[in-house]
């Protein structure tokens, strides 16, 4: 249980087991690609379609919201970045202290998200039964908040699952489950955060930043 | 950190341009530096740069392979629906 500690009995070594591992969960982003990238597609049709509605809808964006949770992401990226680098060299509790710092980081993430979507409601750009926003040409400009919600809300629910995920990795490497022979969780946990980080690096221009250049 | 300054420096850029009017290049602007600081986080902080894999490469370039197929293939045909009239109308 020494040098072999964390291998799997199906694998016949370590490294074998770490590139399974990776490709397994590279694997797993593609079919996460696909999935928003039908979101993204349905966006598109939309928006070359109805370019007016999505400048307006544009508009109701909170810029600054977007901006900071965007510094926010792109900050937690690094910090796991150099968790898995920690974890590669055996300091089990410089990883545990960079997981956590991102970890909270998600939280803090989805508080704005948070105030902004209470803000949306506040204005009446809840599409459905809550719409109360006098804008011109309705349906097009509440399609663009429902492809909003919907786009921003699994983003979230991912940042939810990725909170979790740090959070338990970040416990088990205080506990020192990690060596340099054996630390595929967190560079796999790593890898769906960035993940994460990436959809948003293209939701925020494509929601954000559309109607502000007509400022 | 270098990569790090690099994402936050697009990212002060793409913040900055919006507030710009580049006309119909802004949104070209825009998704040029998104790409940018995607393939940043992919190469360095998902170290497929460092990858010893090959299959790992495979792997990642068909799947934006697709996602383009998926994009392009969609807006073939919404953009050319107003092309050709439609028989009896």
């Amino acid at each position: 249980m020494t040098a072999q500690h964390g291998l799997r009995h199906h694998f016949a070594d370590m490294e074998q087991q770490r590139e399974s591992a990776t490709l397994g969960m590279w694997v797993f982003l593609i079919t996460e690609i696909m999935f928003f990238g039908g979101l993204f597609a349905a966006y598109v049709v939309y928006r070359t379609t109805h370019y007016e509605a999505w400048v307006i809808g544009s508009e109701h964006m909170e810029f600054w919201i977007g901006t900071i949770n965007t510094v926010i992401l792109l900050c937690s990226s690094l910090l796991v970045a150099l968790a898995v680098h920690a974890s590669q060299i055996g300091r089990n509790r410089t990883t545990a202290l960079y997981l956590w710092i991102a970890s909270a980081m998600g939280v803090a993430f989805l508080v704005l998200k948070a105030i902004e979507y209470r803000a949306h409601y506040l204005e009446g750009s809840v599409p459905g039964a809550f719409w109360h926003m006098a804008v011109p040409d309705r349906p097009s400009v509440e399609m663009f908040f429902y492809i909003y919600f919907v786009m921003t809300g699994l983003h979230a629910l991912h940042v939810t699952i990725g909170i979790v995920l740090l959070a338990v990795i970040g416990w088990y490497a205080a506990k020192g489950r990690y060596s340099p022979q054996y630390h595929n969780p967190v560079h796999v946990s790593g890898l769906y955060w960035h993940f994460v980080d990436v959809v948003w690096i293209f939701l925020y221009p494509l929601l954000y930043l559309i109607g502000h250049k007509k400022a | 950190m270098v990569v790090w300054m690099a994402l936050m420096a697009l990212m002060a850029l793409t913040a900055g341009l919006s507030r710009i009017n580049l006309g119909e290049w802004s949104t070209v602007v825009a998704l040029i530096i998104a790409a940018i600081k995607a393939l940043l986080v992919v190469l360095f902080f998902m170290h497929v740069k460092y990858e010893q894999q090959k299959i790992a490469w495979v792997f990642v370039i068909a799947g934006f392979f697709w996602l383009t197929i998926l994009l392009a293939l969609t807006m073939t045909d919404y953009m050319t629906r107003g092309y050709l009239g439609v028989a009896g109308h």
